[in-house]
């Protein structure tokens, strides 16, 4: 695992944004779950293939998403 | 397993704060690159921002420095005299098309002219979103909104302002970039372009205005991805990204040396110039 | 500056600002006030403050709430068409309680109206500065030793109550030139703390906020509510009313401005022809000195106003019906003459007798 994503449902709206951009296309919409706000959040189906290359967060409009990478030595 | 590093969180200067925008739209991406520049100049406390009337209404509970709120189209009123308060912070004006072009017309040209050290950043999505969907100032022509049903006629409703070539003859205005936050290097590009604002306000060059060609899905009435694929489609073709002005480029230090030269033959400037 | 120098009204006004520490001025050219303008930008460079002439007046009004919101003292001026641009700008004010000083050197009105003197801004000054719910303190001057010592106070009352301040003064008062001495500087270090100002969190508090806006009804009405308890502070504090030769007067006069001036001479005159006749001449218009009216034991009143007669409606709300509400004014920038007055008052004596 060389990256980690962290999708904070608080925020995320569901807009699908990230989903279109993540170069993994580890990324989808969690239709099984509802945030308090009412919207179905993004989730990462496959956290393994994650490089943490930050291009869902840089994208995402509500800050929803926090990125970790692996330190290289 | 391998020891983990943070590499992108949100912003110090962008309060944990749920926002009022729909979900896709982009004033969230621009307002997060806003306060990525107020953290990297290590600035939060001397920063003030005012925001407009429109969706960003409440974006002074979303950042961290002090905010006002201004009068629909006055933020630029007020960012000159804030700025002139305290001519060493940073002060930021964050507008809509509505806000800026439209009611707003003659402030933001003034304290254009009047090259006002203040950064404005300028949302262009073609349309008011807060209201539900009315003709703006940059709607574009034939485009249907709740006020131009049939299409945004310019026989009778006239054309839309392209805002950063409209400002660019004017001497207050050190920089003027036109950038949109549809793809992840637009995004990379459009934060440099704030970035060169709020460092044109640290080295005192005069007037900055960033514009982002932004969508709006829920009154356009499409995904996010969508919005973005009418906006390349439509609206980058009437605001072509780009540079719009920079003295710095020109090879001056500010807009009064750009100003001077400009207007060298006129012997009020050049006499003038002359006795300082 | 204690001796007497001889000003006119509308750079005393200028004046009295700077020394109560006012630094920041923005304003737009419109006659009878340009004389204000003119030395705000020929002493605030001496001083270190700013000069800014706006766009227009609605810049003008906005660059002033952006210096209040930053806690410093400020003002703009205009005349009557131009406060009618600024009046949303001051309804921002009020609604972000904001301290300010807007100063009015009226002309005749409406519309374009005339550049000669006025004080057809009433009802606008008391009434409707803007849209919402609010009041703000109105000063009327009729001196410019009191357009020196209200400009200067108004500061004050406005940084004590969080709220715009309006001196309303006329073409008259503006431009005439009387002696006056002016008042001290005033040291800036005993003003009430701004804590709420935007002047930067310097990482030591939570960010400020200036804003007018509440989405939630209940919020919007618990925060007029509040304000109103602060206008019912002013009126109790800050009522200002001079009294002359009201206490044996049938008669009593009410003026104020520079109508009031001209009710003095005619008072004088009346009562060297053995009239008892006096003068209530309100200095505050809001908060109304309606104690002062309603404390005198005239058998009538008689309103003088340089309008169509817009302060009736408070004399009589003052004196609840005890006592007949006259009214005699010129309107359109025609100043009325003392012989006019005196005769007015006369025919009204001659009216009691009878």
């Amino acid at each position: 695992m060389q990256g980690r994503v962290v999708i904070d449902e608080g925020f995320c709206k569901g807009c699908g944004i990230c989903v279109g951009v993540c170069p993994q296309s580890i990324l989808k919409l969690d239709m099984d779950t509802i945030t308090p706000k009412g919207y179905h959040p993004a989730t990462c189906i496959d956290e393994d293939a994650c490089t943490g290359c930050a291009t869902c967060a840089l994208m995402c409009p509500d800050v929803a998403i926090t990125v970790y990478r692996e330190v290289r030595a | 397993m391998a020891e983990m590093e943070c590499v992108f969180e949100r912003p110090k200067s962008l309060l944990p704060v749920v926002t009022n925008y729909c979900p896709g739209c982009t004033h969230g991406i621009v307002e997060r690159l806003v306060a990525e520049c107020i953290d990297e100049f290590d600035r939060e406390g001397e920063t003030v921002g005012v925001v407009p009337v429109g969706c960003s209404v409440m974006a002074y509970d979303f950042f961290g420095c002090d905010m006002i709120e201004a009068a629909h189209g006055r933020a630029p009123a007020v960012a000159t005299a804030v700025k002139r308060v305290f001519p060493d912070y940073l002060v930021f004006a964050y507008q809509g098309d509505g806000d800026l072009a439209s009611i707003g017309m003659a402030e933001t040209i003034h304290a254009a002219t009047r090259g006002e050290n203040i950064t404005v950043i300028f949302i262009n999505n073609a349309i008011y979103g807060m209201t539900g969907g009315q003709m703006a100032p940059t709607s574009l022509p034939h485009q249907v909104t709740q006020t131009s049903p049939y299409g945004r006629n310019p026989a009778y409703a006239g054309y839309p302002i392209r805002v950063c070539e409209l400002l660019s003859s004017l001497d207050g205005v050190a920089y003027l970039e036109r950038v949109t936050v549809d793809s992840p290097k637009n995004v990379r590009k459009a934060k440099k372009a704030i970035k060169r604002g709020f460092q044109n306000q640290v080295d005192k060059v005069g007037y900055s205005l960033i514009e982002v060609v932004s969508t709006c899905p829920t009154n356009w009435g499409m995904t996010p991805e969508e919005s973005f694929a009418w906006m390349r489609e439509n609206m980058l073709p009437y605001y072509p990204l780009g540079v719009y002005k920079d003295v710095q480029a020109d090879g001056f230090a500010n807009v009064a040396e750009a100003a001077a030269a400009r207007a060298a033959a006129c012997p009020m400037v050049s006499g003038y110039a002359e006795e300082a | 500056m204690s001796e007497k120098v001889l000003m006119k009204g509308n750079e005393a006004l200028a004046e009295a600002a700077m020394l109560a520490g006012c630094r920041f001025f923005f304003g737009y050219p419109i006659t009878p006030q340009t004389e204000l303008a003119a030395y705000m930008s020929k002493h605030m460079p001496k001083r270190e403050g700013v000069y800014l002439q706006a766009e227009s007046e609605v810049a003008a009004i906005n660059m002033v709430y952006g210096a209040a919101a930053c806690g410093k003292r400020t003002m703009t001026s205009s005349s009557s068409p131009g406060i009618s641009l600024k009046t949303e700008g001051i309804s921002y004010l009020a609604g972000a309680d904001l301290p300010a000083v807007i100063i009015n050197v009226q002309r005749g009105g409406p519309g374009l109206g005339s550049i000669q003197p006025s004080q057809s801004d009433y009802w606008q000054a008391t009434r409707a500065m803007g849209h919402g719910d609010f009041f703000l303190p109105v000063y009327a001057p009729s001196t410019v030793q009191e357009m020196a010592d209200l400009a200067y106070a108004a500061f004050d009352v406005a940084d004590t109550y969080r709220t715009p301040v309006v001196i309303l003064a006329d073409g008259m008062l503006g431009q005439m030139m009387e002696p006056v001495v002016m008042p001290a500087e005033r040291a800036l270090d005993d003003l009430p703390a701004k804590s709420w100002a935007t002047d930067g969190t310097h990482g030591k508090r939570p960010h400020n906020v200036v804003n007018s806006l509440f989405l939630d009804a209940d919020a919007l009405n618990a925060k007029n509510r509040e304000r109103f308890e602060r206008y019912a502070q002013i009126e109790r504090n800050e009522v200002r009313v001079e009294e002359y030769l009201v206490d044996d007067a049938d008669i009593v006069v009410v003026a104020f401005g520079a109508a009031a001036r001209i009710a003095r001479s005619a008072i004088n005159d009346a009562r060297a022809k053995g009239i008892k006749v006096g003068l209530i001449r309100p200095i505050t218009l809001w908060p109304y000195p309606k104690e002062a009216i309603a404390a005198c034991n005239a058998q009538a009143f008689l309103v003088v106003e340089m309008n169509m007669g817009q302060m009736v409606e408070d004399v009589q709300l003052a004196v609840n019906g005890a006592a007949p509400v006259e009214f005699f004014g010129r309107a359109g920038g025609v100043i009325p003459r003392p012989d006019e007055v005196l005769a007015q008052i006369e025919a009204l004596n001659e009216r009691l007798g009878d």
